[in-house]
């Protein structure tokens, strides 16, 4: 089959960016998106032309690192799917196809489809972990934890941190990747006992990081490649107010 | 010869004896000494974030944007450890000796010991970090069981243990940045060691996003990177998998061990196309409930779900009845080459075999299978737009994991004083072949207990040492060749890709030294490697410049493989036998079992870099066995 590609080039984090047209011929069906782009980045540079920077890596939906917007949706068209796992027989031959970079403010574009989403890893670094040092841990049958708890607390840990949820967010809000941090690490015992920090640090974090406010629209639902509930920013919001009222 | 410093005293007392008299530095001189790690994946992230924990200033090092991105995440099935909660026989002696001759008999007593040993603390730990592994109604653990063994001492968390564990070590080592005591230099390649007065002193690296050359200097340098499986370019590994920091350790003087030693692991989607650039890994926890089969008639056309059961071959049941489909995964891959090159194939390719769940969809329902493996099903309907629920999916084997890797001895220090591989990038602990959820708990072990130990007791030589600085001389000659070598890729305006020749590097890899090798096809591979890389040496094209520039990071990878994939053929040309997933035709029984050597190859390998153009020289470290008796390793 045969892509109009309409492609956002930019070369560096200051420059100004615009999309740049490519025609992509001999496209098979079996493809993934990310090979469809490797088959032209190969016909680039036989023209000796600068390769289209995009960031991806173990091509099975779990590393988190791919993710662009396909005709201004994260991963592409369909659900519960990342940008490498989306397949080139979800696309019409002679379809126009618009590839941009995850945008946000706190997501800075460093070239092309390549962006900056350091802004998560600060987050988790301002408490979504849990406090256990090498040697500390009790025998791990001692906390014996209810089977449906622990599968609630895997749904929330599933996340990969590809930042879809950012993207699609009219207002740039991380909320859904922060809250699922905390609901990870509270619904588990092991998670409790720093939950009321845990919780005001993260969402500070999560402002001074330059991530807009959640107004309850779960469009990041709808394109979580994880499937991640928007329920567990409702329990972020439960456990701040809570942290605020018993927090001395 | 080289010597592996195994510790005095009985197998199970070794570990304990190590710790009782390993040297110790006071908390106060902790945080006067510098600690490089690169690669953070489990390995790399476990070992930061517990010497930062103890007090040591550490600087860790990731090609990926996010430290969390590590290929570790993409494990799926397990970690195993030997903590008996089924009650079903197992012990850390069980689990030494399943991963003793698992690994056919070509891996260290004491390093084996010493993982199954420290299996218990791993998922204690984990635990406590708040890893959700599944559990059972009434709240403890569960465990399922794995390849090659009759216990059930595999701990998981759905399909997506690797990512849960990953998140975990990621989780401690963000913790650890937040206190201040580690420092995480994302988006950087490592691209030099710096050997000052023959001891690792620090790295070269390349910021991926400015281009710009960096110097770092420490008491001492940890490699975590991985493993090379990338090789094979199709494999199940990330695309960013590369050799190059144990590759360049290696031209500074660190033996390599092992190198042909490489997993194929049994249950990959098959190849379909020639623009694919990867073959997915369906986590071998399949075949707990999964049965594989080929049509008893070579060239049978008909979709798998037409075929009568009488006219299906479960070929692993027939031939290895005991341990069937769970068969360790040398055995079951080559089982299913086997089958392939007879013409049974399945798929357009006739590359597959089938791995069919109806009966035990049957037995248990539709549901328990899929709260077991539903994610795994859901991934395979991603990629084929087939549903596995009701025919069976289609798998082939895979290049998946490097049993070798860097020289290490007891201590995980490498031939190079003051450098430490961990985890894939070392040779250690597997042999010539790993059981299945051995690696994630390998790599855990290597981060979290034994260099935790063991760097502490080499820098307890070196407190009274100066200051490293980077304005030695030796940094400058290595930031030099760095730059001299980033230059030469720039300016070969060839006309063929980084692409190509990984490719062909690959395919070429395959045929003469993967499942299957002869003398032949080895002499034949060095040659056409040799003129591969003569060809890269002038018809490269790398197009962009020196900032973000995947072509570039490809360039070196790939010349760094050319080089690697050499030493793998000359690895697999000396070893005349054929042990664990290293099988030399020449050397199988009447119906096509390994036939192994002990009386001449009962060593581990040891290359040492002669300079371009010259031949690797072999050191050999003898396999010593005073517990376990050598047998023919048979699941039949």
């Amino acid at each position: 089959m045969k892509l109009y590609l309409k492609v956002w080039r930019q070369e560096d984090r200051e420059a100004k960016g615009d999309l740049v047209s490519y025609e992509v011929d001999g496209i098979s069906e079996h493809m993934s998106f990310l090979e469809m782009l490797d088959l032209l980045n190969e016909r680039l540079i036989g023209k000796g032309e600068r390769v289209i920077e995009f960031d991806h890596d173990c091509r099975e939906g779990i590393c988190g690192a791919c993710g662009m917007m396909i005709n201004g949706r994260a991963h592409g068209p369909l659900t519960g799917t990342t940008t490498c796992q989306l397949h080139m027989r979800s696309f019409k031959d002679g379809e126009t196809v618009y590839i941009e970079p995850f945008r946000a403010a706190a997501f800075p574009v460093l070239r092309d489809l390549k962006i900056d989403r350091s802004a998560f890893d600060h987050i988790i670094q301002s408490g979504g972990y849990i406090s256990a040092s090498t040697g500390q841990a009790p025998e791990s049958n001692s906390i014996p934890i209810a089977h449906e708890v622990t599968e609630a607390a895997f749904d929330a840990a599933a996340c990969i941190g590809c930042g879809a949820c950012v993207a699609t967010c009219k207002n740039s809000s991380a909320a859904l990747f922060t809250s699922a941090k905390i609901s990870h690490l509270v619904l588990l015992p092991q998670g409790k006992l720093e939950s009321a920090d845990r919780v005001i640090n993260m969402v500070a974090q999560m402002d001074a990081e330059g991530f807009g406010h959640c107004s309850n629209t779960e469009a990041c639902e709808v394109e979580c490649p994880q499937q991640i509930s928007v329920l567990h920013i409702g329990r972020m919001n439960y456990e701040y107010s809570k942290a605020l009222v018993f927090r001395k | 010869m080289i010597d592996a410093k195994i510790p005095s005293g009985n197998l199970a007392d070794k570990w304990s004896n190590y710790k009782d008299s390993s040297k110790l530095i006071n908390p106060a001189n902790r945080k006067k000494l510098d600690i490089i790690v690169v690669g953070t994946g489990l390995a790399g992230s476990s070992c930061a974030a517990t010497l930062a924990e103890q007090g040591y200033n550490v600087k860790s090092f990731c090609f990926q944007d996010s430290a969390r991105r590590a290929h570790s995440v993409a494990a799926q099935g397990g970690v195993n450890a030997a903590k008996n909660y089924k009650n079903d026989g197992d012990s850390v002696y069980r689990m030494f000796y399943d991963t003793i001759k698992g690994g056919d008999f070509r891996s260290r007593e004491a390093n084996v010991y010493r993982l199954a040993e420290c299996s218990l603390a791993l998922i204690d730990q984990a635990v406590a970090q708040g890893v959700p592994f599944a559990r059972e109604y009434g709240g403890y653990l569960n465990n399922r069981s794995f390849g090659g063994v009759q216990v059930s001492r595999t701990f998981y968390a759905r399909g997506q243990t690797g990512q849960q564990l990953m998140i975990g070590a990621y989780q401690a080592l963000m913790r650890q940045v937040s206190a201040g005591k580690v420092k995480t230099y994302t988006r950087h390649e490592m691209l030099d060691l710096v050997l000052v007065e023959g001891k690792a002193r620090g790295i070269i690296a390349r910021n991926l996003e400015t281009g710009a050359i960096e110097r770092h200097a420490a008491h001492a340098v940890v490699l975590a990177t991985g493993g090379y499986g990338k090789v094979y370019y199709l494999s199940t590994l990330a695309m960013g998998c590369n050799s190059s920091a144990i590759w360049r350790a290696h031209k500074k003087g660190a033996f390599m061990s092992g190198v042909s030693w490489i997993q194929f692991h049994p249950t990959c989607l098959p190849q379909i196309g020639e623009t694919q650039s990867k073959l997915t890994l369906m986590s071998e926890s399949l075949r707990n409930d999964g049965r594989i089969w080929v049509p008893k008639k070579a060239g049978d056309d008909r979709v798998p779900n037409d075929i009568p059961e009488e006219e299906r071959d479960y070929y692993l049941e027939r031939r290895y009845p005991t341990f069937g489909n769970l068969s360790p995964r040398d055995i079951s891959s080559r089982a299913a080459k086997e089958r392939i090159d007879a013409g049974c194939g399945v798929g357009p390719m006739k590359n597959a075999v089938c791995l069919d769940f109806s009966k035990a969809i049957k037995e248990q329902g539709r549901d328990k299978i899929e709260e077991k493996y539903g994610n795994l099903f859901r991934m395979y309907d991603k990629i084929n737009g087939v549903d596995a629920y009701k025919e069976p999916m289609l798998i082939s084997p895979a290049a998946h994991f490097t049993m070798g890797g860097l020289w290490v001895n007891y201590d995980l220090m490498t031939t190079i004083p003051g450098l430490f591989a961990l985890g894939e990038a070392n040779f250690s602990d597997h042999g010539a072949n790993r059981l299945g959820a051995n690696s994630l708990l390998q790599s855990c072990v290597d981060g979290y207990f034994i260099a935790p130990y063991t760097i502490p007791n080499y820098l307890s030589g070196e407190l009274k040492t100066e200051k490293i600085t980077t304005e030695h001389v030796a940094f400058a000659i290595a930031e030099n060749n760095v730059r001299a070598e980033l230059n030469q890729f720039l300016n070969r305006k060839g006309h063929l890709s980084a692409d190509y020749f990984h490719k062909t590097l690959g395919k070429l890899l395959y045929d003469k030294c993967g499942l299957s090798r002869t003398k032949e096809s080895l002499e034949a591979a060095i040659i056409e490697i040799k003129a591969l890389k003569k060809s890269f040496d002038t018809d490269l094209n790398i197009t962009g410049d020196e900032q973000i520039n995947a072509e570039l990071e490809k360039a070196g990878r790939v010349s760094d493989f050319l080089e690697l994939g050499e030493l793998m053929c000359h690895d697999a040309l000396q070893r005349d036998e054929s042990c664990g997933a290293h099988f030399r035709e020449e050397y199988q029984t009447s119906d096509g079992e390994a036939v192994r050597n002990d009386q001449d190859f009962c060593f581990v390998s040891a290359w040492e870099w002669k300079g371009k153009g010259t031949a690797p020289e072999l050191h050999k470290e003898p396999l010593v066995f005073e517990t376990v008796q050598l047998t023919v390793r048979s699941y039949k």
